[in-house]
């Protein structure tokens, strides 16, 4: 093995993939082949750091020097000073949000977004080339399938799964090694073990960064789930909107295959594991078991009614179990490290680790793993460092379309299945997007729904129509056409919708709207009562008006594009209020900050 | 033994046998949970949500397709049940087109029958956007209007699994959903059977058949015609239903006479054509047998079976007996031994069919069931259609006086009337075909092993020297399953009697429709054919080639059977189809 003394670290996630990174890539290549160093230091492309707002991300070992937001522009610089001189490029060093702070001095886990962070599901993103299997195998890759097999009995790596206390990271947070023993219970010649990596949730990212950075844990994952369940075959169903993901994973099965680590005979024994992928088409619902399973099969991707659950009955009429592409990132580790070291990470009841997707009016973008009871405080103030531009935070939804927004004032609420769920949100497959104070409350919810309505399958009354007359409630409440009355019957439809659908689709699509009429109620009725939207957000509740500080400059009068602003010049000018269509385009022309929205 | 259940529904104690499901369980302890989706044996999907009960479960359960399990507290009465059953319906009202005064189903809606049952207050309750859509109406058997349906998939669940058609299923999704053929494609130019077994699984007015009625109230009003009526056997197994006639009550006295009080010159029956069809498919099956013709031979009578082999199993129309159905050919006769009798010019006769069948406004529209350029059949009605007609006669049918149908081609033996329920062409076959055969007198003219409600029958018959393999599937599913095994050579028959519909003629697409909850409660297809079967029991002669008006006419006209004129008027021909037109 040939060896550097330098390793640069490009991240080729997604997120820095399409901000260019795969360009440095070639920069970093062409200067050091240019400059002699390509024998000393070697780039590579790795899994997701994580840090998507500071992408294009490029580290580079044995310092740990951290850059954000590199340009091909500013690979040169890198190579000839850093890399050739050694004297480290002061303006591309990552700059801490919060603390300001330059971390120039710093590695990596001193940052603060990665200070609090614990990785166990995402131990290689970022740190291994996620096509080469070499590398995962020297981070302890398929030893855990190693000792499944040749150490393990299928009960024995169940009943460690079961005693780690992992729940599925999905979203309804199951456990893990329960499901697993209820497939093996089922007695059927063919069985099959499915990786549910058909992430749907808007803003949510954790699943297509962990196939993407580590494509191997999952597969060691599935083979030691076939043979803890008595399953040969395994099924990948992810979406074909990830692109990477799929091209990994495809590569991943090859090389498992040529070391002989998925086929026959796995490591001398008489298991036999082979896995298929299957591409979703980006249906919603198709994340849900039963249709996903329809799916993977060729049919419509509804979903059916459980039971028969898929441990008895599932892909191709056969015993399967699915779980989620998370949960399997944790079962290698569990098998290594054991369930007491699982155990000792996180709560009672919410053992290890979770991870998130940061979204929305945050700083730190991005994704984060941090260790179950976590107060939420600690990863959106100091992970997440806070709402940008000073803004005030509002709220946080988590568990997306399906979960529930957390009020300001329940911020200290440990990050736990039960937990959330007690105050209305869910811990859901782990997006996290937070509102600040310019978000209407309303028309988040509004939002949401619009969201589900939209994947709503259409097999089911409540869900299809159901969904859909709540959206027009909210509709004409962010329109300012709410009447008395709404709130109740959104809470009546929600609540029969949560009883009475078919799958966790609807059920749980109503979850925004509770949740929002629970914590911020005050907002419903400011828009219904007073025709008023607090966050000055709604367009139709909103009036543009001029204040004393306009200095008469006809600025204003002369870009609206209805005519609806009037004055003398050098006099303070006045809106009328019928003409006005609300474009905003007055207060983006105004120099001296007089027009406000009210 | 069967492993029984006990479990507890609304407090009352129930053993049932493992899985059944909790719908079916809570109808033993007397309880009918409201369901629109499910249909008995043909769509359980849980898609609906009306018969949600609570077991203390997350969320409620759908009892059409919860299994019951040992000691199980169902609830099916609570107010948070009730309460939801009611929105869930309200929800449906709120996309629905709700003119229900000209609806086709007013009246025998389940969607408005639930309404009256749950006791809804407001039908605009959630009044939002509704989805308009244009009325299907091209296809000469079955208007689709989207504007009622309420998405239950039932009529998909019959298309697909019952008939293995499969044209229409859910397109687009979430609220835009809804039921069609693919690529907006009507379904007149899909490979539709026109069987209607849709029309009969739904709930609702969203699938009815095209209406004759106008066109044969035109002819009853046309002076100049001669306007003439035949009803299949099914018929009068079901239509009394339409007038509150208990089911599996014959009704063929008060049929004749409600059909010469609407004003048809003569009241034939399909009886006696279905005789004439036994001596011409009867005479042509022998002749394959000795002459070493196409075998199995498979009866042709029924014009969705028709057209689903020539358009999925192509390859099987040179089995396809080359006979005219029986209405056909009865058309065919009427139009030219009849008018030669009564000395009328066949362009001035008109023939009306009322049948339990919306395939057959299909097949008299063949172009190759007609002679002399005058189609065979001129106007087809349904068995609910006629029903509609009487009313608007205002004829009182229930205490109508039991009337005999008009001489010679009225006249008709059991072995006819069998014709409606499934087995019964083949039955009606071998009582003729045993006979010629052999020279010898059947001892007993009941073939039961071919009777029956089984999606596939089968039987080896002893005639003469020889062991005739027969089989009799009723549904396209069960033909097409059939025809594979015959196909890959694991069965040998010798004749084959397929019908369109599970059951046969007497649960037709065109028969009066059956709701769910009755279907719960009993089986048609039996009730049905029960009654047809006591008929036969109970006629003088029961081999068709015992009528002697069918005697009398190979006698005077067609001289025998499988003659050269009874080719021309009563043997047809067939057309592979493509399963896709565009």
């Amino acid at each position: 093995m040939e060896l550097y003394r330098s390793h640069v670290l490009v991240c080729g996630g997604t997120g820095c993939t399409s901000s260019g990174s795969p360009k440095l890539i070639e920069r970093f290549e062409e200067q050091l082949k240019e400059k002699g160093l390509d024998k000393e230091v070697k780039v590579i492309r790795t899994g997701c750091f994580g840090l998507c707002e500071a992408g294009p991300v490029v580290i580079v070992y044995p310092e740990g020097t951290f850059y954000s937001r590199v340009k091909v522009e500013d690979v040169d610089e890198i190579v000839s000073e850093h890399l050739l001189k050694g004297r480290k490029v002061q303006r591309l060093v990552y700059v801490d949000h919060k603390t300001h702070e330059n971390s120039v001095q710093k590695s990596l886990s001193e940052i603060g977004f990665y200070k609090q962070q614990m990785r166990v599901a995402l131990r290689n993103c970022g740190v291994i080339d996620p096509e080469n299997i070499d590398e995962y195998i020297a981070f302890d890759g398929y030893k855990a399938l190693a000792k499944a097999l040749t150490e393990m009995t299928p009960e024995q790596v169940i009943d460690e799964v079961l005693k780690s206390g992992l729940r599925g990271r999905g979203g309804a947070g199951f456990p893990t090694g329960k499901k697993w023993q209820f497939a093996r219970a089922s007695q059927a010649d063919q069985k099959y073990f499915v990786c549910n990596a058909d992430e749907g949730d808007p803003g949510a990212f954790m699943d297509r960064s962990l196939l993407e950075g580590d494509p191997h844990a999952i597969l060691e994952a599935m083979a030691i789930g076939g043979y803890a369940i008595g399953a040969n075959e395994g099924w990948i169903y992810v979406r074909a909107e990830y692109p990477i993901a799929v091209k990994r994973l495809e590569k991943a099965i090859e090389q498992a295959h040529e070391y002989g680590l998925l086929g026959n005979n796995i490591f001398g024994t008489d298991f036999n594991f082979d896995i298929h992928i299957r591409l979703g088409a980006g249906a919603f619902v198709c994340g849900e078991e039963t249709a996903l399973m329809a799916s993977i099969e060729g049919k419509r991707g509804e979903p059916k009614p459980k039971p028969p659950f898929p441990a008895v009955k599932g892909l191709f009429e056969s015993p399967t179990n699915i779980n989620n592409v998370e949960t399997l990132g944790n079962i290698a580790q569990i098998i290594l490290k054991g369930a007491d070291w699982f155990r000792s990470i996180g709560t009672e009841r919410s053992t290890g680790t979770k991870v998130f997707a940061l979204g929305g009016k945050i700083n730190n973008t991005g994704l984060v793993e941090v260790p179950m009871g976590i107060p939420l405080r600690t990863i959106i103030e100091d992970i997440g460092g806070g709402c940008p531009n000073g803004k005030k935070f509002k709220a946080v939804q988590t568990g997306g379309p399906s979960g529930g927004c957390i009020p300001a004032q329940l911020l200290d609420t440990p990050v736990e299945y039960d937990t959330l769920t007690a105050i209305g949100a869910m811990m859901g497959s782990g997006g996290m997007i937070v509102m600040d104070e310019d978000n209407c409350m309303v028309d988040i919810a509004r939002f949401f729904l619009d969201f589900t309505v939209d994947e709503s399958c259409g097999k089911c009354t409540p869900c299809r129509i159901g969904t859909r007359r709540m959206l027009e409630i909210l509709e004409r409440i962010t329109q300012g056409k709410g009447e008395e009355g709404d709130i109740e019957k959104l809470q009546e439809l929600a609540e029969s919708i949560k009883n009475s659908a078919l799958c966790g689709l609807g059920q749980t699509a109503p979850n925004p709207v509770l949740s929002t009429i629970k914590y911020f109620r005050d907002e419903y009725e400011a828009h219904i009562r007073e025709k008023r939207c607090p966050a000055h957000h709604c367009q139709a509740l909103l009036n543009y008006e001029i204040t004393d500080a306009c200095r008469g400059c006809t600025a204003c009068a002369r870009k609206c594009p209805v005519n609806a602003i009037t004055g003398t010049v050098k006099e303070r000018h006045v809106i009328d209020q019928s003409k006005c269509i609300k474009c905003g385009s007055c207060i983006a022309t105004c120099k001296f900050g007089a027009i406000v929205k009210k | 033994m069967e492993k029984l259940v006990k479990l507890t529904i609304d407090g009352v104690s129930v053993e049932v046998p493992a899985g059944t499901t909790v719908l079916e369980a809570a109808k033993k302890a007397g309880i009918n949970i409201p369901t629109l989706c499910y249909l008995k044996d043909i769509n359980q999907i849980g898609a609906c949500r009306m018969c949600i009960v609570d077991t203390g479960a997350r969320a409620f359960g759908a009892a059409c397709v919860l299994p019951v399990s040992e000691g199980m507290n169902v609830k099916t009465n609570t107010p948070k049940l009730r309460a939801a059953r009611k929105i869930n319906l309200e929800l449906l009202l709120s996309n629905h087109d709700k003119r229900c005064l000209d609806c086709a189903r007013n009246q025998k809606c389940e969607l408005q029958q639930m309404c009256i049952d749950l006791g809804v207050e407001d039908v605009d309750k959630f009044k939002g956007k509704i989805n308009e859509y244009d009325i299907d109406d091209l296809s000469p058997s079955i208007v689709r209007n989207n504007n009622k349906c309420i998405l239950c998939r039932r009529c998909v669940a019959a298309c697909n699994n019952t008939q293995a058609v499969g044209v229409i299923g859910p397109m687009g999704r979430g609220f835009k959903t809804q039921i069609r053929s693919p690529w907006d494609q009507p379904l007149n130019d899909v490979a539709c059977i026109n069987c209607g077994q849709c029309i009969a699984a739904c709930p609702t007015g969203a699938l009815y058949e095209k209406d004759s009625t106008k066109a044969v109230w035109n002819l009853l009003a046309d002076e100049t015609k001669h306007v003439v009526v035949q009803p299949a056997p099914a018929v009068r197994a079901a239509l009394g239903e339409e007038f509150g006639i208990p089911m599996g009550t014959s009704v063929t006295g008060k049929l004749a006479a409600a059909l010469r009080r609407l004003g048809f010159e003569k009241v034939f029956d399909t009886d006696w054509g279905a005789d004439l069809t036994i001596l011409e498919e009867g005479t042509e099956f022998i002749g394959r047998l000795t002459n070493k013709g196409v075998l199995p031979m498979i009866t042709s009578c029924s014009p969705g079976w028709i057209k689903f082999c020539e358009t999925y199993y192509p390859d099987f129309i040179p089995n396809l007996s080359s006979c005219k159905s029986p209405h056909e050919m009865e058309g065919a006769m009427i139009k030219s031994y009849w008018a030669e009798k009564e000395g009328i010019d066949p362009k001035d006769i008109r023939v009306v069919s009322v049948m339990p069948c919306t395939a057959k406004k299909f097949e008299a529209k063949r172009p190759e069931l007609s002679h002399n350029g005058m189609p065979d059949v001129d106007e087809v009605i349904t068995t609910r259609e006629l029903a509609r007609m009487i009313k608007e006669a205002g004829i009182d049918f229930v205490n109508l006086p039991d009337e005999d149908f008009d001489p010679v081609l009225g006249e008709s033996t059991g072995a006819g009337v069998i014709f409606g329920a499934t087995g019964g062409v083949m039955e009606a076959a071998l009582r003729t075909v045993y006979e010629k055969v052999t020279g010898e007198t059947l001892k007993d003219v009941n073939f039961t092993a071919v009777r029956g409600t089984e999606g596939i029958k089968e039987a080896t018959v002893k005639v003469g020297d020889l062991d005739v393999n027969v089989a009799v599937a009723h549904g396209t599913a069960n033909a097409a399953k059939l025809l594979d095994s015959v196909r890959s050579g694991e069965k040998t028959y010798h004749f084959i009697e397929v019908m369109g519909c599970p059951g046969g003629c007497v649960t037709g697409g065109g028969q009066p429709i059956v709701s769910a909850q009755k279907r719960m409660e009993c089986d048609p297809k039996q009730l049905r054919a029960a009654a047809l079967y006591n008929e036969d029991a109970n006629k003088p002669e029961r081999k068709s080639h015992d009528n002697p008006s069918i005697m009398a006419l190979y006698k005077d006209y067609l001289g025998e059977p499988n003659s050269h004129l009874a080719h021309e008027l009563l043997h047809t021909t067939y057309t592979k189809r493509p399963k896709y037109t565009k």
